[in-house]
């Protein structure tokens, strides 16, 4: 009796606002958690070719950016801390009838949170006053915790794409096994993987489009163009790497989510043999103005040119998600995907076939934009694989306004989260250019 | 039983949050009122600012740990509480982005900078209230059976706005206050900054008095206003927590009165830990009005999978807590971080004194030795790597084959998870093959003479560049 009361419905009015508000945190948590994931690794790096040739330049550039890590984690954890608040504040069915199942991978991001929050308080306080040794083995922890922080999350996440693991009855989860739900899940490695590497070109290409624009500028030191080098290199590295791991995971939803993948290419009744097609707008029926691409859909999604993809026609129109919406974001994030691994290899191809970094001005500007495009794709991703999973929740089990709260306060909440960050924003691009501006200890720049 | 243990933990966290977390949000009440004593404001904020400096973001943490605990093993119960007090939990987190921003700023501003110092300053203050506040009337709302079960089906407003949330949230700012107090004598003892003893021996026992008098006007509101949280309150377990709550206050300000604040820190936090207990005891078995804790709790199987969870990450939390404490309670930690006036010294272009003294002494200082090493370094490097590279490079491109083939033409998800590995393999190798020294790579200047029809679109492409970057500068 008392958990039918707890499942009655509610009217939300402000629905769309309560996940525009949970869309606005994350899109502002999602590029800092880029930073968790990949900063510490590169930063290590420095240190450790510190400790390797003991050029003083190396440590410099470690300490530094470890400042920015420690300042970027400060702004992550209470971004963070706002999502988990917003579980409860915005979807609280969700997390009473589900919570037991998914729960656990959130407790266990805890510990890899507080192992972070702990050891990055050691390294960075610790420059002057640890062994170096001590100092760098201080910072592995870090590394390591954010990686699996982000695993436990993105756990959470593909449990809510590929849902297993319980029995539902009256509308909630019982007979749970969360350690299946989460990590057996055949959806999650694939998303895990391919956040993995988004981690490390966000974050690579941020920090070189910034010593990119000061080698535009005319700061040409060892410092900058050891800085875009170490960098860039990480980006380089993932982003064409990203276009396997995309084509893996792209699967994995056709397979588990066939209505987000018809979403993303705009294929509106189940086809044999189905096109591809690039731009375009979808009005409906098909996708118009666009250039099409025989058959290719299927050979992508099923290495088979006569495969049937299904359509957004196997599911009534209720339960699709905003096609162009999806299908917009899921274009962004592959075309500039794409630019970002042709960037990459350009940049490979001639720091070792040639053994230097290029020289021409097009590439530095071209890494100044890549670092707002890697974020911009980041997001569409994820605008992607959530947008395209509407109007579920808990996928194709709890619909989004049934996990809504019913109390009235989010119009406000929504408001004062906008001024909030908007301040935040500007904190934080006031802090990286006074980093910045910070001069080099005088005989490191040479 | 079983479905009791996880509340324990969520009970720990709560006591560690609130004697950890709520020095450093006290730490920030002081900023506000620095003044006033025989330390000058600036050090007096300088002294708060760097006490929490490395365990700030650690002690937050605690929070995360009770929500997540909380939503998998007490499902119902979280949601019915967060749709129902909805309104503090936002305040709360509002508070805590402030906070997080105060110490993202903080220390970056040089002397002088008075406009932004004293922005981050009342930032900081602002949170100090905002969060303990708003998070203590939430347990008060949940003590006065404010929640019922279900979505936001308590009201809004005097679920929190009530006599004993508002008195629960002044006494936690005031007890913030307090344990803030006591911690940072007990730092300033350690750093031999005799003033600042003096000034927050007088601050920790006035905010001492004032968290006492607030808790005995506290019970009396319970009285008036909750009759079973009272009745829990004034007998069997709750009553004798109660007094080992009082006497450990008592304690506690004697400890301060003679100056022994080591001791004191630790009463003081047991007289939170007796206070937080005696509301659990006063309230057990009863987590919502209807709801006991074992109607409650999730089904077996989650409860076991949170505990073993936690104790497993509780072998790793505990030993790294212990290092991160053991070292800023010895001062390890206390010089890493720049001083204020190290900051500006920085900013305006000297290395601090410091640092500048430990590089004389380790010897090669030199400019043309220090390039002369980098130099020689990465020839050799050059030069032994040369061998390791092409194989280097036959495994990257092995691994990039096998990696892809697994990831796109493979089926079985053994195959993926090797696929994925392979990948990373190659990743790696190219990065350690493409990342080393650029030594003498730099030649930008060179390529507008060679390529003059690229020049033009470059100028423009930098204005551009230069006009967007001057708005957002505000120039």
């Amino acid at each position: 009796m008392l958990l039918s009361v707890a499942g009655a419905p509610v009217d939300q009015r402000y629905l769309f606002e309560a996940r525009q508000m949970q869309a606005l945190s994350l899109a502002v948590h999602i590029p800092l958690v880029c930073f968790g994931i990949a900063f510490p690794a590169l930063v290590l790096f420095a240190e450790w070719r510190y400790l390797r040739t003991g050029d003083p330049l190396y440590r410099t550039l470690a300490r530094r950016w470890s400042k920015i890590m420690l300042a970027l984690f400060a702004v992550g954890v209470v971004t963070g801390t706002i999502l988990s608040f917003e579980l409860g504040l915005l979807w609280p069915v969700w997390m009473q009838d589900f919570g037991n199942v998914f729960g656990l991978g959130f407790t266990l991001e805890g510990f890899s949170f507080f192992v972070e929050a702990i050891f990055i308080g050691i390294y960075v306080y610790g420059w002057d006053r640890l062994r170096p040794r001590l100092h760098f083995l201080s910072g592995m922890p870090i590394a390591l915790a954010g990686i699996t922080g982000s695993l436990f999350v993105l756990s959470v996440n593909a449990w809510m794409n590929h849902p297993t693991g319980f029995t539902l009855r009256d509308g909630r989860a019982v007979d749970t096994h969360p350690w299946s739900a989460l990590f057996a899940n055949p959806f999650f490695w694939s998303e895990y993987v391919h956040m993995y590497f988004a981690a490390y070109i966000v974050c690579g290409f941020l920090m070189a489009g910034a010593y990119a624009w000061a080698i535009l500028r005319g700061r040409r030191g060892r410092y900058e163009r050891t800085a875009l080098g170490i960098s860039l290199t990480a980006a380089a590295v993932a982003a064409p790497l990203q276009v396997v791991v995309g084509d893996w995971a792209a699967r994995d939803v056709a397979q588990s989510q066939p209505v987000k993948l018809a979403a993303m290419e705009g294929l509106a009744t189940t086809t044999r043999g189905a096109a591809e097609h690039l731009l375009g707008w979808y009005n409906g029926h098909a996708v118009v103005y666009g250039i099409e691409i025989p058959r290719l859909l299927s050979l992508l999604a099923f290495h088979n040119p006569n495969a049937t993809v299904q359509g957004l026609d196997i599911v009534p129109l209720a339960a699709q998600p905003p096609v162009n919406v999806v299908r917009f974001a899921f274009q962004a994030m592959v075309g500039i995907g794409t630019l970002l691994a042709l960037l990459g290899l350009v940049y490979l191809y001639i720091r070792l076939r040639r053994g230097r970094l290029p020289r021409a001005r097009w590439f530095y500007w071209a890494v100044v934009l890549a670092g707002p495009a890697s974020v911009v794709a980041l997001i569409a991703g994820w605008i992607t694989t959530e947008v395209g999973r509407q109007p579920w929740i808990v996928y194709d089990v709890m619909r989004v306004d049934a996990a809504v709260t019913g109390a009235h306060f989010i119009p406000f909440g929504y408001g004062a989260l906008w001024l909030v960050y908007l301040g935040l924003a500007g904190a934080v691009f006031w802090l990286l250019r006074r980093f910045s501006r910070v001069p080099l200890e005088g005989d490191h720049a040479g | 039983m079983l479905a009791d243990v996880p509340m324990v933990f969520i009970l720990i966290g709560i006591t560690a949050y609130t004697v950890l977390s709520g020095a450093d949000f006290g730490a920030g009440l002081w900023t506000l009122v620095p003044g006033g004593g025989q330390a000058g404001a600036a050090a007096t904020r300088d002294h708060t600012r760097h006490a929490i400096g490395p365990v700030w973001e650690a002690n937050h943490v605690w929070l995360i740990f009770v929500l997540t605990v909380a939503w998998t093993c007490y499902p119902v119960a979280f949601g019915s509480i967060a749709s129902t007090l909805a309104v503090p939990l936002l305040i709360a987190a509002i508070g805590i982005i402030f906070r997080g921003t105060a110490y993202a700023l903080r220390g970056q501003f040089a002397h002088g900078e008075e406009r932004g110092v004293r922005l981050v300053e009342n930032l900081f203050a602002l949170s100090s209230v905002l969060t303990p506040f708003a998070l203590a009337t939430v347990i008060g709302g949940i003590a006065t059976g404010r929640v019922p079960v279900g979505n936001a089906r308590g009201d809004l407003i005097t679920s929190w706005l009530n006599p004993v949330s508002v008195l629960a949230g002044v006494l936690a700012v005031a007890f913030s206050g307090y344990l803030a107090a006591v911690y940072l004598a007990a730092d300033a003892r350690r750093l031999a900054e005799r003033s600042l003893v003096h000034d927050f021996r007088i601050r920790a026992l006035s905010s001492g008095v004032v968290a006492g008098l607030l808790a005995l006007a506290g019970l009396l509101v319970i009285r008036a206003e909750a009759a079973s949280l009272w009745h829990g309150l004034s007998s069997g377990l709750g009553l004798a927590l109660v007094i080992l709550s009082a006497l450990a206050g008592v304690v506690t300000m004697v400890l301060v009165w003679r100056g022994r604040f080591g001791p004191a820190r630790a009463s003081a936090a047991l007289a939170v830990a007796a206070v937080i207990a005696g509301w659990a005891a006063a309230q057990e078995p009863r987590v919502l009005p209807g709801l006991t804790v074992s109607q409650a709790a999730a089904d077996r199987s989650t409860l076991i999978a949170t505990i073993v969870g936690i104790a497993v990450g509780g072998v790793v939390l505990v030993p790294s807590l212990a290092v991160l404490y053991t070292l800023v309670l010895r001062g390890r930690l206390d010089t890493g971080e720049v001083s204020g006036e190290a900051a500006a010294a920085e900013l305006e272009g000297g290395a601090p004194a410091a640092a500048r003294g430990r590089r004389r002494r380790r010897g090669p200082t030199g400019v043309a030795r220090r390039a002369g090493v980098a130099a020689r370094a990465g020839v050799a490097a050059r030069a032994g790597r040369a061998g390791v590279a092409g194989v280097a490079g036959a495994f990257a491109g092995a691994c990039l084959v096998a990696g892809t083939g697994l990831l796109v033409f493979a089926d079985p998800a053994w195959a993926h998870g090797l696929g994925a590995v392979a990948l990373l393999a190659c990743a790696v190798t190219v990065f350690a093959l493409a990342a080393g020294p650029t030594g003498e790579l730099s030649l930008v200047r060179a390529q507008p003479a060679r390529c003059s029809h690229r020049a033009a679109p470059d100028r423009h492409g930098v204005t551009a560049f230069r006009w967007v970057s001057g708005m957002m500068a505000g120039r």
